[in-house]
């Protein structure tokens, strides 16, 4: 199947900005589930609000626009609704670690087989520009017009320690090795965290003077290096990318089975 | 004797009813005093091969079963107090996506943590306007366990034939009583089933276009139709839009639909109502105490009758004008500051005659206290 064939071209252009990086990380997704082969009618796409989340509406899978931060706790009724679905869930920053980040350490910590892609921008966009969980210390936002003085999540920290089977990170600069991690990410029997470096130049760039939407993606390229890089070890500032965790263990609606052949066994 | 009959709390009742409506998934949160909802439900649905889920919290609770109903599943959640204020936006969230769903409320005192573990019927207001914007919502009632049985299957059968969520407003002494059932045997109450398209495969699908009787067929996720699913206005196909008349046609099915509808969701009971000059409303736990000051004072020659809702959303207004059109005095028995009576006053041709006879202190309504306020009204002094 094309990649045409997986997109409701009817609702194109989307509303994104010129330059946002949230463009991208739908056609790396969609290359990622042409590779495999997905059946349209097996995928389910949850999404939050946001900017991010208003790609489920460009998808041609079943999908479910949700409420601001809770899109991981509708995934869960599907998933377990019906196992055999593939569930991707988009989420923004804000969407995915403030309003909804008890949402995701305790998806992450069922290790329920969702594929969960934080579209970092670190920003709030829809809104205009206000700062997210993400942002990171001494950036401008609409709401920190005197520099950020909250600190940021390091979402694959913050994932490993949550119990994520599978965490992964890379940016809308590396769209190749994206594509890569997402087929991986979905690929993977249990929680898996896919974080993208995603540009929005038309807030946090422009608070932050950081230039145009290419340049926020030379940026991307300039400021991250693959895990265990030699240049990591020059300069340990540098984001690293690539697949951190990949674990098997055991997956939420398995071990449910588990849990009713005993019920039933026990009622029988 | 045969084994259907049970001796259970009023949660245990709702767990009964809801399995015998075909629950197939339910996610819930601890909390007093609905928590026996759940824990019944974690050791009764995984037997039949349904699934029991405790959730981070009660919003995602909510949430969840959201997901699920669209795989084509019955589900429920239950919760009290605070977990039925955190579920609101969700709920709000069923109504506009109309998911069929029941969301089991065990009234406790508020606002606030209030009184976790005592008596409050003062959430009727909540489940009539607990969201933000214009909507209608379906809530039932229950006095006794057999009662909380059968109006949980009820619950379920009209969400699925609306498409809506209900609302199954319990209070903790229906909740915690326990009494006798008598569980009915398969078939013997009809059960309302989802209804599906039969639009094929490859046939354009609308999910959000009701027939000619109202009826919106659904199509289960992993099923041959894809569409969107959104809080937002949205068209027939489920896509968001601002476009005024769809925004303004969505809002209205979403309201008759139910409003339209009151008189078939009435469900009600009535006692000694045929001569009655003094009308008693009631419903829940406060209708057991009112039923005893209508039976207690029958025999004494004073013509008392009670209508004990069980549908209080959409308001059986159409039943409550006419059941009080003979009557002198018309009074409302709940535990709240009059939630009931206001909308009772509304539905009568002479609001003048509604009194109020409440009791907000976390205790059972009495007889006493019931009888008491009878004694002012009919200007006989306590």
């Amino acid at each position: 199947m094309a990649i045409k064939d997986y997109i409701r071209e009817r609702f194109f252009p989307h509303l994104w900005c010129p330059g946002c990086g949230h463009g991208i990380v739908l056609n790396a997704l969609l290359r990622a589930v042409e590779r495999m082969g997905l059946k349209k009618n097996d995928i389910v796409m949850v999404s939050g609000i946001g900017c991010s989340s208003r790609i489920s509406g460009y998808v041609d899978f079943h999908t479910l626009h949700t409420l601001h931060g809770r899109a991981l706790a509708f995934a869960t009724g599907v998933k377990l609704g019906h196992p055999e679905l593939n569930i991707l869930v988009p989420m923004g920053d804000g969407d995915a670690l403030a309003i909804g980040g008890n949402h995701f350490i305790h998806a992450a910590r069922r290790n329920i087989d969702l594929t969960a892609i934080v579209m970092n921008n670190r920003i709030y966009g829809m809104t205009g520009g206000q700062y997210s969980p993400l942002s990171g210390y001494g950036m401008l936002a609409t709401t920190a017009p005197y520099q950020n003085i909250d600190h940021d999540f390091d979402v694959v920290a913050l994932s490993t320690a949550a119990g994520a089977s599978f965490v992964a990170r890379s940016t809308t600069y590396h769209v190749q090795q994206l594509t890569d991690i997402l087929e991986k990410a979905i690929n993977h029997k249990g929680f898996s965290v896919v974080e993208v470096l995603s540009q929005c130049p038309t807030y946090f760039g422009r608070k932050n003077r950081l230039g145009s939407a290419t340049d926020m993606m030379d940026q991307f390229k300039e400021t991250t290096t693959p895990i265990g890089s030699k240049a990591k070890e020059k300069d340990p500032t540098l984001i690293e990318r690539g697949v951190f965790v990949e674990k098997d263990i055991p997956e939420y609606c398995a071990e449910y089975d588990k849990v009713i052949e005993r019920a039933m066994k026990k009622g029988a | 004797m045969t084994n259907n009959i049970r001796f259970v709390q009023g949660n245990e009742a709702c767990v009964e009813g809801a399995l015998y409506a075909g629950l197939d998934f339910f996610s819930g949160y601890p909390i007093t005093p609905s928590t026996e909802v759940a824990e019944h439900l974690a050791n009764r649905l995984p037997a039949k091969g349904g699934k029991f889920l405790q959730m981070e919290d009660e919003i995602a609770s909510m949430c969840a079963i959201i997901g699920a109903s669209l795989t084509g599943k019955k589900v429920m959640t239950a919760t009290s107090g605070p977990g039925f204020s955190l579920k609101q936006e969700a709920l709000g969230y069923a109504i506009m996506a109309e998911i069929p769903c029941v969301v089991v409320n065990v009234q406790r005192g508020g606002p606030s943590t209030g009184n976790p573990t005592h008596v409050s019927q003062a959430d009727v207001m909540q489940a009539r306007w607990g969201r933000h914007g214009d909507q209608s919502i379906v809530c039932l009632t229950a006095s006794n366990n057999q009662d909380v049985f059968e109006m949980t299957v009820e619950a379920f059968n009209i969400a699925e034939t609306y498409r809506t969520p209900v609302v199954l407003l319990l209070d903790e002494t229906v909740g915690h009583m326990r009494e006798k059932i008598v569980v009915p045997k398969a078939g013997e109450i009809p059960l309302v089933e989802r209804l599906r398209t039969a639009v094929r495969e490859g046939v354009d699908y609308h999910p959000y276009l009701p027939r000619e009787d109202g009826r919106l067929p659904m199509s289960d996720f992993g099923d041959v139709h894809r569409y969107n699913v959104t809080g937002l206005f949205h068209d027939m196909w489920g896509f968001p839009t601002t476009n005024p008349g769809v925004v303004h046609g969505l809002l209205r099915h979403l309201n008759d639909k139910i409003n339209n509808n009151a008189n078939q969701m009435a469900r009600y009971k009535e006692y000694y109502m045929d001569d009655a000059e003094r009308v008693l409303i009631s419903y829940g736990a406060s209708a057991r105490s009112a039923l005893h000051v209508v039976e207690n004072r029958r025999p004494r020659g004073e013509r008392l009758g009670l209508l004990e809702l069980q549908t209080l959303w959409p308001f059986p207004d159409v039943v409550v004008r006419e059941k009080c059109r003979n009557a002198v005095s018309v009074c409302v028995v709940e535990m709240n500051m009059g939630q009931v009576m206001q909308a009772v006053k509304a539905a009568v041709d002479d609001p003048g005659k509604v009194f109020l006879a409440n009791r907000i202190d976390g205790n059972l309504i009495t007889p006493t206290d019931i009888r008491g306020i009878l004694r002012l009204i009919q200007g006989r002094g306590v």
